[in-house]
């Protein structure tokens, strides 16, 4: 990145050894290609979640945010590891899912919570907002991408703010925005319109109704999807606080429509 | 694209090779008038052929004289964007006044180039009233060229709406036309016809527009619907 240095054309740092105003800041402590040798940057993804799904809901009585997330960790193709949380409660207004690589999202909760103990240690009675974490991180991954060492994941940033719902979605280039529905990966493509369908039938949800919607969708997902499990947890942000559940499991699946399609396969029916 | 390790008992895997960018698709159209100037753009944010979110504004209001449309590759526009109106403050600090629209396209050139050789992967146009009241549009390219002109489009449907721009507000390809400055009634009329048909064309442009119309009254903003298919 030498190219980002002064030049005589350009704005001064913004503040002593900091960066240009267009200029990308190298954090001290990590080591950079102009420090001499060779740095690794991660190519692919290792160990990954699939996606996560969240939507807003409010009928007039209980409003938040509902989010959630399978807890496979998927190594490749194996089913490697069958109980990697993906739903992080960041405080007492946010709850952080994360798809795509779990260590890159490990090593971002590693720094979240120390810059909760930083919170903390000013003694002010303020904590993070979510569009606070939204914002940060968005510049985390546009940061990390233009080193071409990003970190591997999709976030979604469900919250209380200032006594609405928040929700917003950060990807690993720093492509970052706010909606009312938001999945990842397949939840983008599967998930989201049955969320969408199911709010134009019934726009105004309670918060069981929320969680309702949401099995369902996770239940469609885990037959879909490929590197689902059939074990996942539901995160509901509301203005009295954050609640996670533990790992529930999808029973009352209905494989009964393969049947269906095994039992028109008879080759007197496939002539048509 | 390079091949990696070998899973036990299944064939070589193709490494994804990272790409810092992005395609969101998106469109801008910007016309000036004489004492005004339009610009809209559409709110549909896509990666592929998904759809992000349909109601994404894709103008940013520098000051009450100045809008920016910016569309491409998403994360760009956001870090491009907020690093301008970071620039604009410290311009606003230190010579106790508002940058004028001239500056702003002047001060977006040399951002832009400044990434010469790792460039934001974005299209601009900046709509506006410079110095006089006169209505003003500039482009840029991603590295930053630019050019002042009286209407242009930009982004993803740039090649369906510009010809259109060109017959309706240029007045080009045409015989026997009185060649005269557009109104605002006829160039909003405009920017909707035109997304209306982008719309129909092009994927990545829809759902709706946001249009900015500026003036020495301000700011207006008016939302307008497209199709969402």
């Amino acid at each position: 990145m030498a190219h980002f240095g002064m030049d005589p054309f350009s704005a001064g740092p913004l503040w002593h050894n900091g960066p240009a105003p267009c200029g990308i800041y190298n954090f001290p402590g990590r080591p950079t290609e102009a420090a001499g040798g060779f740095i690794e940057r991660s190519k692919q993804p290792i160990t990954t979640g699939t996606s996560v799904m969240a939507f807003k809901f409010d009928n007039g009585v209980e409003k938040g945010v509902a989010i959630a997330a399978d807890t496979l960790g998927s190594y490749g193709s194996l089913a490697r590891f069958r109980d990697c949380r993906r739903l992080f409660k960041v405080n007492n207004q946010i709850i952080l899912g994360a798809g795509g690589d779990y260590a890159d999202f490990q090593y971002v909760q590693s720094m979240i919570d120390q810059k909760n103990i930083d919170d903390e240690c000013l003694d002010d009675g303020f904590s993070m907002k979510p569009k606070a974490i939204y914002t940060w991180l968005t510049n985390v991954m546009y940061n990390r991408r233009s080193k071409m060492d990003p970190f591997w994941n999709n976030f979604v940033v469900a919250g209380i703010q200032d006594g609405e719902p928040y929700l917003g979605s950060v990807d690993k280039l720093g492509t970052a925005y706010e909606d009312n529905i938001i999945g990842t990966g397949l939840g983008m493509q599967l998930g989201v319109p049955l969320i969408r369908e199911a709010f134009e039938k019934k726009p105004l949800m309670s918060r069981s109704e929320a969680q309702q919607l949401l099995v369902h969708t996770m239940e469609v997902l885990f037959y879909r999807d490929a590197r689902s499990f059939p074990k996942y947890q539901i995160g509901i942000v509301t203005a009295d606080g954050v609640t996670i559940s533990d790992p529930l499991y999808l029973d009352n699946q209905k494989w009964g429509f393969a049947l269906y399609v095994s039992l028109s396969l008879k080759p007197e029916i496939m002539c048509f | 694209m390079a091949v990696v390790e070998t899973y036990a008992g299944y064939g070589p895997i193709q490494a994804q090779r990272f790409s810092p960018y992005a395609d969101n698709g998106g469109s801008i159209v910007a016309i000036a008038g004489e004492d005004f100037a339009v610009i809209g753009s559409d709110t549909r944010l896509t990666v592929g052929y998904a759809i992000n979110t349909r109601e994404q504004n894709k103008l940013f209001r520098l000051s009450d004289k100045t809008v920016l449309g910016s569309c491409g590759c998403w994360c760009d526009v956001l870090t491009l964007t907020r690093v301008l109106n970071a620039r604009m403050m410290m311009y606003n600090h230190e010579h106790q006044k508002v940058m004028g629209t001239q500056a702003v396209a002047q001060l977006l050139s040399t951002m832009l180039y400044y990434k010469r050789f790792f460039p934001y992967y974005v299209s601009n146009i900046l709509a506006g009233l410079d110095e006089n009241g006169k209505g003003a549009v500039y482009h840029y390219d991603p590295v930053g060229h630019y050019e002042r002109n009286y209407y242009y489009a930009g982004g993803a449907s740039s090649a369906l709406l510009q010809p259109f721009l060109d017959n309706q507000v240029g007045l080009k390809n045409m015989e026997n036309v009185t060649k005269e400055i557009i109104s605002l009634e006829k160039a909003v009329a405009v920017v909707k016809d035109a997304f209306i048909s982008a719309a129909e064309r092009e994927i990545h442009t829809g759902d709706a527009i946001m249009i900015n119309i500026i003036d020495k009254n301000g700011i207006r903003e008016e939302k307008f619907a497209l199709r969402k298919d």
